[in-house]
Protein backbone atom coordinates (compact mmCIF):
# COMPACT_ATOMS: atom_id res chain seq x y z
CA UNK A 1 0.00 0.00 0.00
CA UNK A 2 1.30 3.71 -1.03
CA UNK A 3 0.16 6.57 1.03
CA UNK A 4 0.71 9.73 -0.48
CA UNK A 5 0.86 12.59 1.75
CA UNK A 6 0.41 16.21 -0.10
CA UNK A 7 -0.55 19.98 0.52
CA UNK A 8 -0.89 22.75 -1.25
CA UNK A 9 1.36 25.14 0.39
CA UNK A 10 5.11 24.39 2.22
CA UNK A 11 5.07 24.54 6.01
CA UNK A 12 1.69 22.70 6.63
CA UNK A 13 3.57 19.60 8.66
CA UNK A 14 3.47 17.13 5.33
CA UNK A 15 7.41 15.91 6.45
CA UNK A 16 5.73 15.26 10.15
CA UNK A 17 3.43 13.73 9.20
CA UNK A 18 4.89 11.47 7.09
CA UNK A 19 7.88 10.78 8.47
CA UNK A 20 5.17 9.78 11.61
CA UNK A 21 3.15 7.61 9.64
CA UNK A 22 6.66 5.78 8.49
CA UNK A 23 7.77 5.33 12.22
CA UNK A 24 4.32 3.94 13.45
CA UNK A 25 4.06 1.26 10.42
CA UNK A 26 5.93 -1.97 11.34
CA UNK A 27 7.77 -2.35 7.78
CA UNK A 28 7.64 0.87 5.80
CA UNK A 29 9.39 2.06 2.89
CA UNK A 30 9.58 6.14 3.45
CA UNK A 31 10.38 8.00 -0.01
CA UNK A 32 11.43 11.66 -0.21
CA UNK A 33 10.02 13.17 -2.97
CA UNK A 34 10.23 16.76 -2.25
CA UNK A 35 13.37 16.51 -4.60
CA UNK A 36 14.30 20.16 -4.42
CA UNK A 37 14.72 20.04 -0.53
CA UNK A 38 14.32 16.72 0.83
CA UNK A 39 14.49 16.96 4.66
CA UNK A 40 12.72 13.46 5.88
CA UNK A 41 16.31 12.34 5.81
CA UNK A 42 17.20 14.56 8.90
CA UNK A 43 14.86 12.64 10.79
CA UNK A 44 15.49 8.91 10.13
CA UNK A 45 19.62 9.65 9.77
CA UNK A 46 19.81 6.61 7.86
CA UNK A 47 22.71 4.48 7.73
CA UNK A 48 23.96 1.86 5.10
CA UNK A 49 23.59 4.20 2.76
CA UNK A 50 23.61 3.79 -1.11
CA UNK A 51 24.20 6.33 -3.60
CA UNK A 52 22.79 6.13 -7.33
CA UNK A 53 22.44 8.69 -10.29
CA UNK A 54 19.40 10.13 -12.03
CA UNK A 55 19.87 10.62 -15.40
CA UNK A 56 17.84 11.06 -18.33
CA UNK A 57 18.39 10.95 -22.07
CA UNK A 58 19.31 14.28 -24.54
CA UNK A 59 20.26 14.59 -28.20
CA UNK A 60 24.13 14.52 -28.83
CA UNK A 61 24.16 16.13 -32.76
CA UNK A 62 26.62 14.85 -35.11
CA UNK A 63 27.12 18.29 -36.99
CA UNK A 64 29.08 16.38 -39.72
CA UNK A 65 25.94 14.46 -40.61
CA UNK A 66 23.61 17.11 -40.13
CA UNK A 67 22.31 18.30 -43.28
CA UNK A 68 20.07 21.02 -41.59
CA UNK A 69 16.50 20.41 -42.31
CA UNK A 70 14.94 21.50 -39.89
CA UNK A 71 12.94 18.76 -39.49
CA UNK A 72 14.29 18.22 -35.41
CA UNK A 73 13.89 21.83 -34.92
CA UNK A 74 10.30 21.43 -36.05
CA UNK A 75 9.16 18.80 -34.14
CA UNK A 76 10.36 19.67 -30.75
CA UNK A 77 7.48 20.91 -28.79
CA UNK A 78 9.56 21.75 -25.86
CA UNK A 79 11.18 24.79 -28.00
CA UNK A 80 14.66 22.84 -26.93
CA UNK A 81 16.07 23.17 -30.17
CA UNK A 82 16.39 26.63 -32.72
CA UNK A 83 17.86 26.85 -36.43
CA UNK A 84 20.43 29.01 -35.78
CA UNK A 85 22.77 29.61 -39.12
CA UNK A 86 21.28 26.18 -41.26
CA UNK A 87 22.27 23.98 -37.89
CA UNK A 88 20.38 23.36 -35.00
CA UNK A 89 21.32 24.61 -31.75
CA UNK A 90 20.32 22.96 -28.43
CA UNK A 91 19.04 23.96 -25.17
CA UNK A 92 19.20 21.12 -23.12
CA UNK A 93 17.21 22.88 -19.85
CA UNK A 94 14.20 22.69 -21.86
CA UNK A 95 14.35 19.22 -23.13
CA UNK A 96 11.95 17.06 -21.99
CA UNK A 97 13.68 13.70 -23.41
CA UNK A 98 11.11 12.80 -25.61
CA UNK A 99 13.63 11.38 -28.00
CA UNK A 100 11.30 12.67 -31.17
CA UNK A 101 14.51 14.52 -32.44
CA UNK A 102 15.99 11.36 -32.64
CA UNK A 103 13.76 9.03 -34.25
CA UNK A 104 13.17 11.33 -36.80
CA UNK A 105 16.41 12.68 -38.09
CA UNK A 106 16.32 11.85 -41.70
CA UNK A 107 20.18 11.77 -41.51
CA UNK A 108 20.78 9.97 -38.46
CA UNK A 109 22.82 12.68 -36.74
CA UNK A 110 21.24 12.93 -33.40
CA UNK A 111 22.09 10.34 -31.08
CA UNK A 112 20.87 9.81 -26.89
CA UNK A 113 23.76 10.46 -24.54
CA UNK A 114 23.08 10.77 -20.71
CA UNK A 115 22.77 13.82 -18.72
CA UNK A 116 22.72 13.54 -14.86
CA UNK A 117 19.98 15.16 -13.27
CA UNK A 118 19.82 14.00 -9.45
CA UNK A 119 20.88 11.69 -6.80
CA UNK A 120 19.06 9.09 -5.24
CA UNK A 121 19.80 8.18 -2.04
CA UNK A 122 18.54 4.33 0.12
CA UNK A 123 19.56 3.48 3.26
CA UNK A 124 17.74 1.99 6.52
CA UNK A 125 16.72 3.25 9.66
CA UNK A 126 15.75 0.07 12.25
CA UNK A 127 12.58 -1.10 10.34
CA UNK A 128 12.28 1.54 7.76
CA UNK A 129 13.79 2.15 4.36
CA UNK A 130 14.59 5.63 3.55
CA UNK A 131 14.86 6.24 -0.17
CA UNK A 132 15.32 10.27 -0.91
CA UNK A 133 15.59 11.98 -4.33
CA UNK A 134 17.51 14.78 -4.91
CA UNK A 135 17.27 17.17 -8.03
CA UNK A 136 20.79 18.87 -8.87
CA UNK A 137 20.96 22.50 -8.12
CA UNK A 138 20.00 24.62 -11.55
CA UNK A 139 17.72 21.85 -13.20
CA UNK A 140 14.36 23.24 -14.26
CA UNK A 141 12.02 19.72 -13.07
CA UNK A 142 12.22 17.57 -10.68
CA UNK A 143 9.86 14.79 -12.39
CA UNK A 144 12.36 12.56 -13.93
CA UNK A 145 13.68 12.47 -10.45
CA UNK A 146 10.38 11.76 -8.70
CA UNK A 147 9.84 9.11 -11.32
CA UNK A 148 12.99 7.19 -10.27
CA UNK A 149 12.48 7.37 -6.46
CA UNK A 150 9.00 5.45 -6.92
CA UNK A 151 10.63 3.15 -8.86
CA UNK A 152 12.78 2.62 -5.94
CA UNK A 153 9.82 2.37 -3.65
CA UNK A 154 7.88 -0.11 -6.11
CA UNK A 155 11.63 -2.19 -5.79
CA UNK A 156 11.29 -1.88 -2.25
CA UNK A 157 7.50 -2.08 -1.11
CA UNK A 158 6.84 -6.08 -0.64
CA UNK A 159 3.29 -7.35 0.37
CA UNK A 160 2.46 -5.70 3.93
CA UNK A 161 4.50 -3.34 3.98
CA UNK A 162 3.86 0.61 3.71
CA UNK A 163 4.87 2.73 1.52
CA UNK A 164 4.95 6.98 2.48
CA UNK A 165 5.08 9.62 -0.25
CA UNK A 166 6.29 12.51 1.08
CA UNK A 167 5.32 14.99 -1.78
CA UNK A 168 7.14 18.30 -2.89
CA UNK A 169 4.51 21.34 -1.38
CA UNK A 170 1.94 22.54 -4.30
CA UNK A 171 -0.25 20.96 -6.74
CA UNK A 172 2.20 21.20 -9.94
CA UNK A 173 3.45 18.45 -12.10
CA UNK A 174 5.70 17.35 -9.36
CA UNK A 175 3.30 16.94 -7.22
CA UNK A 176 1.14 15.00 -10.01
CA UNK A 177 4.23 12.88 -10.66
CA UNK A 178 4.16 11.77 -7.00
CA UNK A 179 0.64 11.17 -6.52
CA UNK A 180 0.16 9.11 -9.70
CA UNK A 181 0.85 5.45 -8.45
CA UNK A 182 -0.44 6.48 -4.85
CA UNK A 183 -3.41 4.50 -2.94
CA UNK A 184 -4.39 6.97 -0.77
CA UNK A 185 -3.89 10.62 -0.30
CA UNK A 186 -3.24 12.42 2.93
CA UNK A 187 -3.80 16.35 2.69
CA UNK A 188 -2.55 18.39 5.65
CA UNK A 189 -4.08 21.89 6.46
CA UNK A 190 -3.67 24.69 7.78
CA UNK A 191 -6.16 26.32 9.88
CA UNK A 192 -5.77 29.85 8.22
CA UNK A 193 -7.78 31.18 5.32
CA UNK A 194 -4.48 31.01 2.90
CA UNK A 195 -4.34 27.75 4.22
CA UNK A 196 -7.55 26.77 3.20
CA UNK A 197 -7.33 28.20 -0.44
CA UNK A 198 -3.83 25.68 -0.61
CA UNK A 199 -5.90 23.14 0.46
CA UNK A 200 -8.95 23.43 -1.96
CA UNK A 201 -6.00 23.12 -4.97
CA UNK A 202 -5.17 19.71 -3.63
CA UNK A 203 -8.72 18.68 -2.96
CA UNK A 204 -8.90 19.25 -6.45
CA UNK A 205 -6.07 17.69 -7.70
CA UNK A 206 -6.41 14.47 -6.14
CA UNK A 207 -10.38 14.71 -7.49
CA UNK A 208 -8.86 14.72 -11.04
CA UNK A 209 -6.40 11.33 -9.96
CA UNK A 210 -9.82 9.83 -8.78
CA UNK A 211 -7.98 9.13 -5.84
CA UNK A 212 -9.68 8.38 -2.10
CA UNK A 213 -8.10 10.82 0.26
CA UNK A 214 -8.27 12.26 3.96
CA UNK A 215 -7.61 15.40 5.48
CA UNK A 216 -5.17 16.40 8.53
CA UNK A 217 -5.62 19.43 10.43
CA UNK A 218 -2.43 20.39 11.81
CA UNK A 219 -1.96 24.09 14.04
CA UNK A 220 -4.82 23.79 15.60
CA UNK A 221 -6.36 26.08 18.07
CA UNK A 222 -9.20 27.14 19.75
CA UNK A 223 -9.43 30.15 17.30
CA UNK A 224 -11.81 29.45 13.90
CA UNK A 225 -10.69 27.16 11.49
CA UNK A 226 -11.21 27.75 8.22
CA UNK A 227 -10.47 24.52 6.31
CA UNK A 228 -11.98 22.36 9.54
CA UNK A 229 -15.59 24.24 8.12
CA UNK A 230 -15.03 23.75 4.60
CA UNK A 231 -14.15 19.76 5.30
CA UNK A 232 -17.28 19.72 7.10
CA UNK A 233 -19.59 22.04 5.02
CA UNK A 234 -18.61 19.42 1.97
CA UNK A 235 -18.44 16.53 4.15
CA UNK A 236 -15.07 15.27 3.79
CA UNK A 237 -12.86 12.68 5.86
CA UNK A 238 -11.30 14.63 8.70
CA UNK A 239 -8.35 12.05 9.79
CA UNK A 240 -6.87 13.89 12.53
CA UNK A 241 -6.71 17.25 14.39
CA UNK A 242 -3.41 18.44 15.65
CA UNK A 243 -3.10 20.69 18.43
CA UNK A 244 -0.72 23.53 17.94
CA UNK A 245 1.95 22.50 20.03
CA UNK A 246 5.35 24.42 21.13
CA UNK A 247 6.69 21.28 22.02
CA UNK A 248 5.99 19.82 19.23
CA UNK A 249 7.43 22.22 16.89
CA UNK A 250 10.68 21.69 19.28
CA UNK A 251 10.96 18.37 18.51
CA UNK A 252 10.25 18.96 15.11
CA UNK A 253 13.22 21.24 14.39
CA UNK A 254 15.72 19.34 16.87
CA UNK A 255 14.91 16.91 14.51
CA UNK A 256 13.36 14.23 16.50
CA UNK A 257 10.19 11.82 15.65
CA UNK A 258 7.86 12.54 17.70
CA UNK A 259 6.31 9.25 18.09
CA UNK A 260 9.22 8.06 19.72
CA UNK A 261 9.13 10.91 22.27
CA UNK A 262 5.79 11.05 23.70
CA UNK A 263 3.32 7.63 24.06
CA UNK A 264 0.71 10.52 23.20
CA UNK A 265 1.75 10.99 19.85
CA UNK A 266 2.67 7.66 19.41
CA UNK A 267 -1.11 6.87 19.90
CA UNK A 268 -2.25 9.99 17.23
CA UNK A 269 -0.21 8.51 14.61
CA UNK A 270 -1.34 4.97 15.22
CA UNK A 271 -4.67 6.01 15.22
CA UNK A 272 -4.19 8.05 12.33
CA UNK A 273 -2.72 5.22 9.96
CA UNK A 274 -4.86 2.68 11.13
CA UNK A 275 -7.68 5.26 9.78
CA UNK A 276 -6.33 5.48 6.67
CA UNK A 277 -6.10 1.36 6.23
CA UNK A 278 -9.69 1.56 6.88
CA UNK A 279 -10.12 4.52 4.69
CA UNK A 280 -7.90 2.93 1.92
CA UNK A 281 -9.78 -0.57 2.17
CA UNK A 282 -6.46 -2.12 3.55
CA UNK A 283 -5.89 -4.36 6.53
CA UNK A 284 -4.29 -3.09 9.57
CA UNK A 285 -0.99 -3.36 9.87
CA UNK A 286 0.41 -0.96 12.63
CA UNK A 287 2.98 -1.32 15.22
CA UNK A 288 1.11 -1.05 18.54
CA UNK A 289 4.26 -1.99 20.88
CA UNK A 290 6.31 0.40 21.43
CA UNK B 1 18.39 44.59 -43.20
CA UNK B 2 15.81 44.13 -41.03
CA UNK B 3 15.51 45.54 -37.28
CA UNK B 4 12.91 43.38 -34.69
CA UNK B 5 11.11 45.12 -31.95
CA UNK B 6 8.62 43.58 -29.49
CA UNK B 7 5.19 45.19 -29.79
CA UNK B 8 2.51 44.92 -27.31
CA UNK B 9 -1.13 45.16 -28.03
CA UNK B 10 -1.34 48.08 -29.18
CA UNK B 11 1.12 47.58 -31.79
CA UNK B 12 2.60 51.13 -31.58
CA UNK B 13 4.51 50.77 -28.03
CA UNK B 14 7.62 48.60 -26.93
CA UNK B 15 6.70 45.46 -25.33
CA UNK B 16 8.28 45.16 -21.78
CA UNK B 17 8.88 41.77 -22.74
CA UNK B 18 10.47 40.23 -25.37
CA UNK B 19 9.57 36.30 -25.26
CA UNK B 20 6.12 36.93 -24.20
CA UNK B 21 5.60 40.25 -26.50
CA UNK B 22 2.24 39.81 -28.58
CA UNK B 23 3.83 40.78 -31.59
CA UNK B 24 7.09 41.68 -32.98
CA UNK B 25 7.54 44.39 -35.30
CA UNK B 26 10.62 43.94 -38.25
CA UNK B 27 11.65 47.39 -39.83
CA UNK B 28 13.30 46.89 -43.23
CA UNK B 29 15.86 49.56 -42.44
CA UNK B 30 16.22 50.34 -46.28
CA UNK B 31 12.54 51.24 -47.35
CA UNK B 32 11.32 52.17 -43.62
CA UNK B 33 8.29 49.42 -44.31
CA UNK B 34 6.84 48.06 -41.38
CA UNK B 35 5.81 44.77 -40.80
CA UNK B 36 3.86 43.32 -37.34
CA UNK B 37 4.55 39.28 -37.10
CA UNK B 38 2.51 37.57 -34.43
CA UNK B 39 4.79 35.84 -31.97
CA UNK B 40 4.04 32.19 -31.72
CA UNK B 41 5.67 31.53 -28.51
CA UNK B 42 3.43 33.94 -26.47
CA UNK B 43 1.34 30.80 -25.08
CA UNK B 44 4.30 28.68 -24.89
CA UNK B 45 4.24 26.56 -21.75
CA UNK B 46 7.71 26.59 -21.71
CA UNK B 47 11.24 27.94 -23.88
CA UNK B 48 9.18 31.13 -24.41
CA UNK B 49 12.36 32.90 -25.57
CA UNK B 50 13.95 30.15 -28.01
CA UNK B 51 10.60 30.30 -29.72
CA UNK B 52 10.45 33.94 -29.75
CA UNK B 53 14.07 34.21 -31.12
CA UNK B 54 13.53 31.50 -33.70
CA UNK B 55 10.55 33.48 -35.03
CA UNK B 56 12.89 36.85 -35.15
CA UNK B 57 15.65 35.08 -36.59
CA UNK B 58 13.59 33.88 -39.43
CA UNK B 59 13.04 37.08 -40.94
CA UNK B 60 16.75 37.83 -41.45
CA UNK B 61 17.00 40.54 -38.81
CA UNK B 62 19.88 41.78 -38.31
CA UNK B 63 19.60 43.98 -35.14
CA UNK B 64 16.74 43.78 -32.55
CA UNK B 65 15.95 46.53 -30.27
CA UNK B 66 14.22 45.79 -27.16
CA UNK B 67 13.94 46.65 -23.00
CA UNK B 68 15.46 43.41 -21.90
CA UNK B 69 16.17 39.67 -22.75
CA UNK B 70 16.50 36.94 -20.87
CA UNK B 71 19.13 34.63 -20.87
CA UNK B 72 18.13 31.04 -23.88
CA UNK B 73 16.80 34.03 -26.41
CA UNK B 74 19.68 36.08 -25.69
CA UNK B 75 22.24 32.88 -26.17
CA UNK B 76 19.79 32.26 -29.58
CA UNK B 77 20.54 35.77 -30.59
CA UNK B 78 23.93 35.56 -30.39
CA UNK B 79 24.54 32.56 -31.87
CA UNK B 80 22.91 34.02 -34.78
CA UNK B 81 25.09 37.30 -34.48
CA UNK B 82 22.59 39.16 -33.63
CA UNK B 83 23.03 42.54 -31.33
CA UNK B 84 20.66 43.24 -28.96
CA UNK B 85 19.77 47.10 -28.34
CA UNK B 86 18.20 48.52 -25.06
CA UNK B 87 15.33 50.79 -25.84
CA UNK B 88 15.05 53.36 -23.53
CA UNK B 89 11.44 54.57 -24.59
CA UNK B 90 7.89 52.74 -24.88
CA UNK B 91 7.76 54.82 -28.10
CA UNK B 92 8.51 52.86 -31.30
CA UNK B 93 9.35 56.06 -33.24
CA UNK B 94 11.53 57.51 -30.72
CA UNK B 95 13.23 53.88 -30.23
CA UNK B 96 14.02 53.68 -34.08
CA UNK B 97 15.30 57.36 -34.07
CA UNK B 98 17.66 56.70 -31.55
CA UNK B 99 18.90 53.62 -33.18
CA UNK B 100 19.34 55.33 -36.16
CA UNK B 101 21.55 58.37 -34.75
CA UNK B 102 23.47 55.52 -32.83
CA UNK B 103 22.59 56.42 -29.65
CA UNK B 104 21.30 53.18 -28.05
CA UNK B 105 23.46 50.88 -26.05
CA UNK B 106 23.84 47.19 -26.98
CA UNK B 107 21.75 45.79 -23.91
CA UNK B 108 23.88 44.69 -20.89
CA UNK B 109 21.72 42.93 -18.22
CA UNK B 110 20.23 39.48 -19.83
CA UNK B 111 17.92 38.66 -17.20
CA UNK B 112 18.23 34.31 -16.22
CA UNK B 113 14.22 34.06 -17.20
CA UNK B 114 11.56 33.66 -15.54
CA UNK B 115 10.60 30.01 -16.87
CA UNK B 116 6.91 29.62 -15.87
CA UNK B 117 7.27 31.66 -12.99
CA UNK B 118 5.93 35.02 -14.18
CA UNK B 119 7.73 37.63 -12.77
CA UNK B 120 6.85 41.34 -13.65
Amino acid sequence: MKIAVLSGKGGTGKTLVAVNLAAVAKNSVYADCDVEEPNGYLFFQPTEVTKHQVTVSIPSIDYNHCSGCRKCVDFCQFNALAYIAQKPAFFADLCHSCGGCVLLCPEHAISEKQNTIGKIFIGRSKTITVITGIMDTGRASGVSVIRQVLHCLNQKNKTGTIGIIDCPPGSACIVMESIREADYCVLVAEPTIFGLHNLQMVIELVQLFNKPFGIVLNKCTADANPSAEYCHEKNLTILASIAFDKKLGQLVSDGQIAVHCDPLWHELFVSLLDKIIKEAGYEAATDNQR
Amino acid sequence: MNIAIPVDETKTNVCASLGRAPYFMIINANTSEKTIIDNPAIAASGGAGIKAAQSVIDQNVKAILTPRCGMNAAEAFKAAGIPLYQTVSESIDQSLEAFNKGELIELQNIHPGFHGRGGK
